[in-house]
């Protein structure tokens, strides 16, 4: 009985350890950015371009990275929306009795999103050496979106096969063509693209070995698609690496700025799953 | 066996689902403006046989169905014959509703847009009509544009219903329509259906023996993917002529 009851104790031990382990490292990355960053964290961080002499400015802020991520990762998500969406109402609503091609796709589309970012990064490289483009908005965008689109197959893929069947049995025998059905479909599942589209920004938004040979870098906001972009991922990259502490203290501040807009599209996301599946009950 | 011009026509139909023989050389007729009722035990192949009816099998895997199903005389397992245009003559009413994500308005409004009618008079001339025709109407008049989701189940049953009508079909098929329904709500779904025979013929799934007897004009009793009898509700019920069809009556075979 006693040895039964140390095991008990050891193994619950063991366990509440890994958990704080694994909640406390959050609250120590969140804090240590935050304690390093604060202090330079000013209103100018957020609302102006780098200015003076060092790399990536000891005035102003970082407004071109801040707006350069959003172009990249809100570019990229709706482009790879408008792949994704088809893909996944193939997959579900076209591939019937085509079990094998189906699985062997959805295999696909695994292995890629397990593919590292920096062959992404590489491979977007590749199509712009071969369209001859420079490093540019456009460019980052492209190989962002590769990234992001097996992400958002796969999310689709997930929450279309939450919709029971009876229902596009329903639109079916309305009388409805398939296509007719999977707008119904995308229909009921329009939480779940939201929920897609924000699960894709936040991996885009924090991506930065896809981005560093295909967006550049600049001190600018882009004005248009061909001109290079700063992000926000690269800008603590560049400020980090700098021997100046002012500038390294920076860093931590457009660290503490990204952490932030990717903990609010996560706790967003989160509760717009909530929200929808405690609709659907 | 029937006086009554056939609707449906079943000719030596067999359907195979994952390599499993499921309904064995069916031959049958099932008549105009009638109730006619697929009574079995489960796993009997009553549902397989009533989505035959309307090509459903088409979007699951491993279903292979050979022989003919005529409605109004054209096959509709011809590659020629259009789809879309046989289910628009044939209601589902499925065995839990599943509302359109969409509002109570639309979902009835549903069919006949895609169908072509876009006029909004003409729309809400049909919703209110077929909303009537369920006895839904008195419930749900001030709220047409709210969720259909926010139904009851019996109301979203008979939204269901509604949303089938309005498609103008000439049959309806149920699959066990009031099994997830309370007693008042399944009452007045099979009220509906006797009153609805007028104008629709109608082949029920069902279970319930009470309500094949209280609904249906006729019963064909499946066993094993095999139509064992076939005739009137009275005499299929109370004086049957196959020894399995008087098991399954009293209760001995479920």
């Amino acid at each position: 009985m006693r040895r039964r009851n140390l095991e008990e104790l050891f193994f619950k031990f063991l366990m509440v350890l890994a958990t704080l382990v694994v909640g406390g490292s959050f609250f120590l990355i969140v804090g240590t950015i935050f304690y390093k960053g604060a202090p330079y964290m000013t209103f100018d961080m957020l609302t102006k371009t780098p200015g003076g002499g060092f790399y990536i400015g000891k005035e102003g802020g970082i407004l071109n990275a801040i707006i350069g991520s959003m172009y990249v990762a809100g570019g990229a998500t709706i482009l790879g929306l408008i792949i994704s969406i088809p893909v996944a109402i193939y997959l579900n609503m076209y591939m019937d009795g085509k079990k094998f091609l189906s699985n062997t796709l959805r295999m696909v589309f695994d292995v890629l999103f397990g593919i590292p970012s920096i062959v992404y990064g590489a491979f977007g490289f590749l199509i712009m050496v071969y369209f001859g483009l420079r490093a540019s908005l456009l460019g980052g965008i492209i190989a962002v979106t590769l990234l992001v689109i097996p992400i958002l197959v796969r999310t689709l893929d997930e929450v279309i096969r939450t919709v029971p069947l009876e229902l596009r049995d329903a639109a079916l025998s309305l009388g409805s063509t398939r296509w007719e059905t999977a707008k119904v479909v995308l229909r009921a599942i329009r939480p779940g693209i939201i929920t897609a589209i924000l699960i894709s920004f936040g991996r885009a938004i924090g991506d930065v070995a896809a981005v560093l040979f295909t967006a550049g870098f600049s001190d600018n906001i882009p004005t248009s698609l061909h001109e290079p972009a700063a992000t926000l991922p690269l800008a603590i990259f560049f400020q980090l690496g700098s021997p100046i502490e002012e500038v390294q203290g920076r860093g931590y501040a457009s660290a503490l700025i990204l952490t932030i807009v990717v903990l609010i599209i996560t706790i967003l996301s989160e509760l717009l799953v909530k929200k929808f599946y405690k609709h659907k009950s | 066996m029937t006086k009554d011009k056939a609707h449906i026509s079943v000719q030596d139909l067999n359907v195979h689902i994952g390599g499993n023989h499921i309904l064995k050389d069916l031959n049958i007729d099932i008549p105009n403006k009638s109730v006619t009722s697929i009574i079995g035990p489960s796993g009997c192949g009553k549902t397989t046989l009533l989505k035959t009816f309307n090509r459903l099998h088409d979007t699951a895997a491993d279903v292979k169905v050979t022989g003919k199903v005529l409605v109004d005389g054209e096959d509709i397992y011809d590659p020629n014959t259009e789809i879309t245009h046989i289910r628009k003559k044939m209601g589902l009413l499925s065995q839990r509703p599943y509302p359109l994500p969409m509002s109570i308005y639309d979902n009835v409004a549903y069919g006949p847009r895609i169908h072509g009618t876009r006029k909004r008079q003409d729309l809400d001339i049909i919703v209110e009509k077929q909303l009537k025709a369920t006895a839904l109407w008195n419930e749900v008049k001030d709220r047409l544009h709210s969720s259909a989701t926010r139904l009851s189940i019996g109301q979203q049953q008979r939204l269901c219903l509604a949303r089938g009508l309005a498609v103008g079909p000439e049959i309806i098929l149920g699959d066990e329509s009031t099994s997830a329904l309370d007693p008042v709500s399944t009452s007045i779904i099979e009220d509906l259906f006797v009153k609805l025979k007028q104008d629709y013929s109608i082949v029920l799934v069902t279970h319930i023996l009470r309500q094949a007897a209280r609904v249906s004009d006729y019963i064909i009793f499946v066993y094993e993917g095999r139509i064992v009898e076939y005739g009137k509700t009275e005499q299929v019920l109370r004086d049957p002529r196959e020894e399995l069809t008087k098991e399954y009556v009293k209760g001995y075979i479920v």
